[in-house]
């Protein structure tokens, strides 16, 4: 299956070789569609962290074939020359923390990316204010990151992680540092961006209270993955 | 695309303009210390070119005056006037000492000149700021202003006294000690003058020597200590020349035909600042390469110690597609920023201190351009530690696990 959306087929990793390999993934096959926000959930240690820097292109998997959009990036080997572009253009990341940087304002946080991308500035900053507004922090577009609120942060970062409309984006634990009434507004917030803007939203999380929200979640377990349907609780 | 740099710069403010005005006052002492070395330099060239001379006429194979003792008979000058191409010359004495000044002293160079006629004879001060030139042939001086001497003050040189009459300005020795001007005798007197007691006690011996105290050669004693109680030296011999003469060659003839050393005014310059300083040079130059470490591993560790303040930001920027020279940019730029905000500190300081120093010191604008240029370098090196460990930043730290 392929299409829009982020695809991947057989996916595995390896550290090391010959007795002392470890295979970190162990053909993983997944499949995310547009406007879909499934969850990744595993244990410490079963290769959660693995598979998303796989999918962000930071580090190169050993073997399978991965699908952005339309676009074949790994097929036994990268297909793209610029991962660093890549990972610019087409993938979106949120940190468990919101690793804003200190020394911007909000506004050109989120204006960074499509700067960093050749964008005018004004056009930049035009971009990051109308996804500000849509996560409803505009009020707040001149602040630093200090003076913001944990929530008011993380959505900041998810605005950044929106900004240059990739097709997918990876979220790292968004939840972790928030209470529920947060963390259930964050997950809202990405359901809501998924489906605004066809976005494939992978969450990684431990988190108990959010992972009922999720109507398709990946199990995974030493580098295995098993697909289940999850209750979608929150949105339907 | 914004300013990393600037931003960051702006967001943290205070840690750079305090380290910044550290680092200022490490180049201004650095820019005092090269003002030094220039200004010693600057000296030697006054004391050069107030003398007025073409040619200085020393004692043969010496370095004299000015980096070795040279004592030539105060008839010399004679014989060198008579030579091709000589214009001018004139008998001058320096002597180093401490004259009193009240219930003080002040360190001084003596210096002993010809009777002659203004503007002609070379010794002479070529101008004052105040008074007149000496015109008596015992007593009188003319003092350098930094002496802190008036018009009119008495001051005391062995055991005569001098009336200042004038004041001049800059007139320093090599030392950068002030100069006070003296008649000639008076300066060969001073620098042969002993005290009552010790005069006494020379002239004792004297006369219990037989060899100069026969029974039978009346008028030997009194002769032989007239002879001890006069000096018919000088230190050099000062020379102008003739238009159309060539220095180098009524030099080559003084020496071949006299059997003296002279030296060129280029000659003289080079044992000024080729030997008489070269040690401060070279003292003065250690201290600037001492400096000059120790800036670069303040700049080094400051840098060092930001980028490693933004280590997850770094992971962050490389993780969202940020180039390694937008990141490599940043870092050194904020190592220029500082180097910036050190120099103007630094050259601020540099100038307003200086005059504050009790030997001069020189600020030439080329050091200042130089200095800064310097510094700029050593902070783009400095920056080269930080860089290497911010491209090492793997952008995978910014995911957990």
């Amino acid at each position: 299956m392929s299409g829009k959306g982020i695809h991947i087929e057989s996916l595995s990793k390896r550290y090391g070789d010959g007795d002392t390999a470890v295979f970190a993934l162990k053909d993983v096959n997944m499949h995310v569609a547009p406007g879909e926000v499934v969850g990744l959930i595993g244990p410490s240690g079963s290769g959660k962290s693995t598979l998303l820097k796989c999918l962000g292109a930071v580090i190169e998997p050993t073997a399978g074939r991965m699908t952005l959009g339309d676009e074949v990036i790994y097929d036994d080997g990268w297909k793209v020359r610029d991962l660093r572009a890549l990972r610019r253009d087409k993938i979106g990341f949120v940190f468990q923390a919101p690793y804003l940087i200190p020394f911007l304002d909000v506004t050109d946080n989120v204006a960074l990316l499509p700067m960093l991308a050749g964008v005018a500035n004004g056009e930049s900053r035009a971009k990051a204010l109308e996804l500000l507004t849509a996560l409803d922090v505009q009020h707040r577009a001149r602040a630093m990151p200090s003076q913001l609120s944990g929530g008011e942060q993380q959505r900041v970062a998810i605005a950044r992680g929106l900004v240059n409309r990739p097709p997918v984006i990876l979220a790292d634990e968004p939840t972790a540092p928030l209470d529920s009434e947060r963390a259930m507004a964050v997950i809202r917030i990405l359901n809501d961006m998924a489906r605004k803007f066809e976005t494939a939203i992978i969450v990684v999380t431990h988190d108990e209270k959010i992972i009922p929200t999720f109507k398709r979640i990946y199990h995974i377990r030493d580098g295995v993955t098993h697909e289940e349907a999850g209750e979608g609780r929150e949105f339907e | 695309m914004i300013s990393l740099a600037g931003r960051d710069i702006l967001h943290a403010w205070g840690k750079f303009v305090f380290t910044g005005i550290g680092l200022g006052l490490l180049i201004g002492v650095t820019l005092v210390m090269a003002g030094v070395y220039r200004g010693m330099v600057d000296d030697g060239k006054a004391l050069l070119d107030n003398s007025g001379a073409d040619l200085w006429v020393v004692q043969k194979d010496t370095l004299g005056p000015y980096a070795e003792s040279s004592s030539l008979n105060d008839d010399v000058y004679r014989a060198i006037l008579a030579m091709p191409g000589v214009a001018q010359a004139a008998n001058v004495t320096y002597l180093t000492m401490q004259v009193r000044k009240g219930e003080s002293d002040v360190r001084t160079m003596v210096v002993g000149i010809a009777p002659g006629a203004l503007g002609a004879t070379p010794g002479w001060p070529p101008y004052l700021v105040a008074g007149r030139q000496i015109t008596r042939g015992h007593y009188e001086a003319v003092a350098d202003i930094a002496t802190g001497f008036k018009l009119g003050d008495r001051l005391a040189i062995r055991r005569n006294h001098y009336t200042v009459v004038g004041l001049t300005r800059r007139m320093v020795s090599s030392s950068g000690d002030p100069m006070v001007f003296i008649p000639l005798k008076d300066a060969q007197e001073a620098q042969f003058l002993k005290d009552n007691d010790a005069l006494w006690q020379s002239r004792r011996r004297t006369e219990a020597n037989p060899a100069f105290n026969r029974p039978g050669v009346p008028g030997l004693l009194d002769a032989v200590i007239a002879s001890q109680s006069s000096n018919a030296f000088v230190n050099t011999v000062l020379v102008t020349l003739k238009p159309g003469h060539a220095p180098d060659e009524v030099a080559e003839s003084i020496r071949r035909w006299k059997r003296l050393t002279v030296y060129t005014r280029a000659q003289m310059e080079d044992i000024l600042v080729g030997k008489l300083i070269a040690t401060s040079a070279k003292q003065i130059g250690m201290f600037l390469v001492i400096l000059a470490i120790v800036s670069a591993a303040i700049v080094a560790f400051i840098i060092y110690s930001l980028t490693m303040d933004k280590i997850r930001e770094i992971a962050v920027l490389k993780l969202i597609g940020t180039r390694n020279r937008t990141i490599a940019a940043m870092i050194m730029q904020q190592a220029i920023a500082l180097g910036v905000i050190g120099f103007v500190v630094g050259k601020i300081t540099a100038t307003f201190s200086a005059p504050l120093f009790p030997k001069y010191v020189l600020l030439m604008p080329f050091d200042s351009i130089a200095g800064f240029f310097a510094v700029l370098v050593i902070c783009v090196l400095a920056s080269i530690v930080a860089i290497r460990m911010a491209l090492k930043v793997d952008p995978a730290e910014a995911i957990g696990g």
